[in-house]
């Protein structure tokens, strides 16, 4: 059987179960209305499912179901025996469709309009159509008689009329009966209700048609319409024996899987952990004997011992693909029924996770998907017209990080319209337009996970029930797990899941530093290299400041020392001789976190195990540095490092972007993003500095390159260019033209020689080590290498410092006593970077780390004439300064410049209300002296 | 609580000194397992041991107690306890018997006893020749109050 078909009939027997169970506790308690949303939910599902596998007939009888229950979900309906009556009995025809269908494979033919009818009836029409005793036997007996292929609906209709015949209920219900239907007793029927099922099993019961009819004949006499009804019977388990076992057979599907109780399989779990520890014992003092009795029995059991604990793990692992396998039928039917063209990608469908989060998430995933296609994606022709590829991308990827399990779903569509969203909050009474107005759009767009919200503009047969994203998002915080919707108008959205990855089993690599062993999450080790300090293997640790680094291929790698970051020490070894003691050999894990890579030094590796994750205990949580802990064969508990907490204490920021966010990530507008230019000089490590720094890009011919004073110069444009190497190991080349950076300050022009351009890209920088070798500001990963950002600033000074010394300096500066400026800024690169722009242009400069600093400046008397302000930054931020600034009449007259990489308007204005003379990109150096000259001029002369 | 409120106590021995801990929260005694050691844990953490495929978080309560490393580690015995559902260990020296004692006849920790030692203790019982000093699992293994009360 088609696996799809079977998953479908599995679940939707359960979810029918369900149903009915709810059913019953609603009519006995109409108030309660989460039970409807359950079961509309439900319901929608079946409808939904049954679409997509092509069974109109299902689907047909659940769309009613769905309107009555929808109509009772608004409260336009009011909850009745009657109209629980009908739903159940819409649920009974498709049950009973769905054992023909697991028998055939095929939907059964039959006609449902009447009971479609009435369901419509109970849904729009005068309520007065809903009991099912209208359904007479006269009418019936035509329809049974007519073919055995409708047998389960005749069947259906002879339940409706044992129940319309009130009393002799218990007579029917003989002891056979219950016995040949035990399911029955969950299915939640009413009292005095007989389902299908049982009838069926009653008959089947009887050994032949006579019997039935005597069997019969008893509760006759009170009930004249089953007898009329009885004749029909035997034709219809006569012709077709196989039906009248479907009683048995009713879920033979669902007893090959069998419901186990996961604490169940976490006890055996312990067991099999016990057993394996206890083989192990028995191993080792057998070991140290040769040739014994014990030996083959012993294999045995380590062999049997072995694929137990296997067997076991993989009661619970399945991977995600499992989840996904029916998402292509699902989007290639959405693609024709919505006349898109999508295409569907998926990306780590063999991560693998826990069986009970599988289940629990699988729903919240095709549902998605399903709204991803429906209202996320465009139509064809509207792509085209945005300028997309005609046919949209659904991209589906999950991944391991740092013990949790990510799953995101992409789409290329359309994205979220936030003013279509604000409409529709306010319409549904949601939020307020006051309250929306201070949510930022991603705030917005998190309402379409609200209870009752849903965005398409018409309810369509595959979304727009208003059943929805609030569904996934219960679903998924149920198991602890978070949503999170990154979504840009026009160009897609992003749904990320991140599931807690508590019962995973994970392949871990086993490691050891200072004589203790530790666990790597494989998932997150890239390779191994094998280095040594003194040269011997191919690989050798370098330092730069004493930062350990190597030189893999064709990057520069970061290291940390495992036992410096988990402060352990040999006792032996001093941290200083480490590296001479015991350090000839180390071997180097490379590990990936996010776009972040690094390598973590340890003594040894050994192999590499499967574990079972588990949590530390609560007093150890806070150490992120572990994701849990385990048991390994051999019996000894083993922390398992978490590769995010390393990065994170080694002081890395982790990037957490990863390759199919890319798009998004770039989208996010928190990341100061910049345009950066890579460049190879005296090394072949990159080199970068921001685009915006570098006023052109030239070659020259290496012959015009002249020496005067010691200096290199070249002519350019007419004038005389000093040029300036990057450090001493960069060499003009002999012959050709070599490639120079061109600064330019003011009318002086400067030329930095580097090697090579590489590249311009966009990323952030992130200056995270900070270096004291000349000319560089530090290191920052950039495109995922570790990259020195070359100190324009130390270039000028080297090539102009004689200028200034000799007072000649031109500029804002000249003519005038030299101007203070003072600059608040968190970050040392810009600090670094704009001390020397602004010193070259003639301003003195001090500068404050913070707010805070810079109003002790004020209380120690210094004063400035204009004063340069970052806007974000921790504690303060530049608007709080501003005021601070304007509330005390010493600095009140100064003029602030903000100093920003968000430039929005808003921000200009709230910048310009709280006192800020200006307003200034980051890097946008020109614009940062105009402005400096500007306000210096006009505020700084008028006050 | 009645005079006849029975509870009992296993006396364990650490550094000397007996205390008792309520029979019913222990759920084991052990004797030496070979432990992992947990870095950069709070110092009272001696390390993780495997118990019957559990993961049990070992307490050095000569530490949590302020008391002096023991001289030699030769004994390694511990008593399991159960909090908030996790098994911790906690280590001692040895463990004795079990008493019953009647708790009208607990006696509140002197005023002179050790800061770190009261939070820990609901009481002092005189036995025949020693004084016996009930141990609270609750808050002996709550490390966070400790440094807040000690702070």
């Amino acid at each position: 059987m088609d696996d799809l078909l079977s998953e479908f009939l599995t679940e939707t027997n359960e979810n029918i179960g369900i149903v009915d169970a709810a059913l019953v506790a609603l009519e006995q308690n109409p108030d309660d209305y989460s039970q409807i949303d359950n079961i509309f939910r439900l319901v929608h599902t079946i409808k939904g499912t049954c679409g997509f596998l092509g069974l109109p007939r299902l689907e047909a009888v659940a769309h009613a179901g769905e309107n009555v229950l929808g109509k009772i979900r608004d409260r336009e309906l009011k909850v009745t025996p009657d109209v629980v009556t009908i739903i159940l009995e819409a649920m009974d025809i498709i049950k009973d469709v769905l054992d023909a269908l697991e028998q055939t494979e095929q939907e059964p033919e039959g006609d449902d309009s009447d009971l479609i009818d009435r369901l419509n009836d109970v849904a729009y029409g005068t309520q007065s159509a809903a009991p099912a005793a209208p359904a007479t036997p006269e009418p019936q007996m035509p329809e049974i008689s007519s073919g055995g292929s409708d047998g389960p609906v005749s069947l259906e209709e002879l339940e409706a009329a044992f129940q319309a015949a009130e009393g002799p209920d218990d007579m029917v219900a003989t002891p056979a009966v219950t016995e040949a239907a035990p399911e029955q007793e969950e299915s939640g029927l009413r009292p005095g209700e007989v389902s299908l099922e049982e009838l069926e099993a009653a008959f089947q019961a009887a050994p032949g048609p006579d019997d039935i009819a005597e069997e019969a004949a008893a509760p006759a006499p009170a009930v004249p319409e089953v007898v009329a009804a009885k004749p029909a019977e035997p034709a219809a388990s006569g012709g077709k024996a196989a039906q009248g076992e479907a009683g048995h057979k009713e879920s033979s599907l669902a007893n090959q899987s069998i419901r186990v109780n996961v604490e169940l399989l976490e006890n055996l779990m312990t067991m099999v952990s016990e057993l394996v520890l206890t083989r192990n014992q028995l191993l080792q003092m057998v070991r140290g004997m040769d040739d014994n009795e014990f030996t083959v029995p012993l294999q045995r059991l380590s062999h049997v011992t072995t694929e137990l604990q296997e067997g076991l793990m993989k009661t619970r692992m399945q991977p995600i693909g499992n989840a996904w396998s029916k998402l292509p039928r699902i989007v290639r039917d959405l693609s024709h029924e919505l006349h898109k063209k999508i295409d569907l990608v998926m990306h780590g469908a063999e991560t693998e996770l826990d069986r009970q989060v599988l289940e629990l998430i699988k729903d919240p995933l095709t549902h998605m998907v399903r709204n991803s296609a429906d209202h996320g994606l465009e139509m064809p022709e509207d792509r085209l017209a945005a300028g997309k590829r005609e046919t949209g991308r659904i991209i589906l990827d999950a991944y391991h990080e740092g013990g949790h399990i990510i799953i995101t779903i992409t789409d290329d569509g359309r994205g979220l319209n936030v003013d279509r969203i604000k409409k529709k909050v306010i319409e549904n009474g949601l939020a307020n337009e006051a309250e929306l107005e201070n949510m930022n759009p991603q705030q917005i767009q998190n309402f379409i996970m609200r209870p009752g919200f849903s965005t398409a503009e018409k309810v369509t047969n595959v979304s727009g029930r208003g059943v929805g994203m609030d569904v996934v998002r219960s679903n998924i915080e149920k198991i602890g797990g978070t949503i999170e919707l990154k979504s840009e108008e026009g160009k897609g959205s992003t749904f990320t899941i991140k599931i807690p990855l508590t019962l995973a089993i994970v392949s871990a690599l086993i490691v050891e530093c200072c004589e203790e062993r530790f666990a790597i999450p494989q998932i997150s080790v890239v390779e191994l290299v094998r280095a040594s300090t003194d040269g011997r293997a191919d690989n050798k640790i370098e330092m730069i400041n004493d930062s350990p680094v190597l030189r893999l291929r064709d990057r520069l790698l970061p290291l940390v020392h495992l036992n410096e970051i988990l402060k352990l020490e040999t006792s032996a070894d001093e941290v200083a001789e480490q590296s001479d003691v015991k350090g000839s050999e180390d071997f180097i894990i490379v590990t990936q976190v996010g776009a972040y890579t690094f390598g973590i030094v340890v003594d040894r590796v050994f192999d590499t195990e499967e574990i079972v994750v588990k949590p530390v205990a609560p007093i150890l949580r806070d150490l992120s540095i572990f994701s849990g802990n385990t048991i390994l064969g051999d019996g000894s508990v083993i922390m398992i490092l978490d590769p995010n907490g390393i990065a994170a204490k080694s002081g890395e920021a982790v990037v957490g972007d990863h390759t199919v966010e890319e798009e998004t990530q770039r989208e996010s507008g928190d990341s100061d993003s910049v345009a950066l230019l890579i460049c190879r000089a005296g090394g072949v490590e990159p080199k970068a500095v921001p685009l915006s720094l570098v006023a052109r890009l030239e070659e020259v011919d290496v012959d015009t390159i002249e020496t005067t004073n010691g200096q290199m110069v070249v002519q350019y444009r007419g004038k005389i260019m000093p040029l300036a190497t990057v450090n001493d190991r960069c060499k003009i080349i002999e012959k050709g033209r070599q490639p120079i950076l061109v600064f330019s300050e003011n009318d002086r022009t400067m030329g930095l020689v580097v090697d090579e351009i590489v590249d311009i890209v966009d990323d952030r920088l992130n200056v995270e080590m900070a270096s004291n070798i000349e000319g560089m500001i530090g290191s920052a990963v950039i495109r995922g290498k570790a990259t020195d950002i070359i100190d324009v600033g130390y270039y000028l000074q080297k090539c102009f410092g004689d200028w200034f010394g000799s007072g000649e300096a031109g500029g804002y500066g000249s003519g005038r006593s030299q101007q203070r400026v003072l600059l608040v800024d968190d970050s040392p690169f810009f600090q670094n970077m704009l001390v020397p722009l602004l010193s070259v242009a003639g301003y003195e400069v001090s500068t404050a780390e913070n707010p805070l600093k810079a109003l002790e400046l004020r209380e120690r008397g210094e004063s400035f004439d204009v004063i340069i302000s970052d806007i974000e930054m921790p504690g303060m931020d530049g608007f709080q300064f501003a005021e601070e600034v304007l509330k005390d009449e010493r600095w009140s007259d100064t003029p602030i410049v903000a100093l920003s990489s968000h430039t929005t308007p808003q921000d200009f204005d709230r910048g310009r209300k709280v006192g800020f003379s200006d307003y200034v990109a980051k890097f946008d150096r020109d614009a940062l002296m105009n402005t400096l000259s500007q306000t210096l001029r006009s505020g700084g002369g008028v006050k | 609580m009645s005079d006849n409120d029975v509870q009992e106590y296993v006396t364990v021995t650490i550094a000397g000194q007996m205390f008792g801990i309520p029979v019913l929260q222990v759920h084991d005694v052990l004797g030496s397992l070979k432990l992992t050691n947990i870095p950069l844990a709070p110092p009272e953490v001696a390390g993780a041991l495997n118990l019957r495929g559990r993961i049990v978080t070992c307490i050095d309560v000569r530490k949590r107690l302020g008391l002096p490393p023991a001289d030699d580690n030769d004994s390694g015995m511990s008593v399991v306890v159960e909090h908030h559902g996790e098994p911790y260990s906690l280590l001692i020296d040895s463990v004795g018997e079990v008493l019953s004692l009647t708790a009208d006849k607990l006696e509140q920790n002197p005023g002179t006893m050790d800061q770190r030692w009261r939070e820990v203790s609901s009481g002092i019982y005189r036995t025949e020749n020693e004084l016996l000093v009930i141990l609270q699992i609750e808050r002996l293994l709550d490390f966070a109050v400790s440094s807040t009360a000690a702070a």
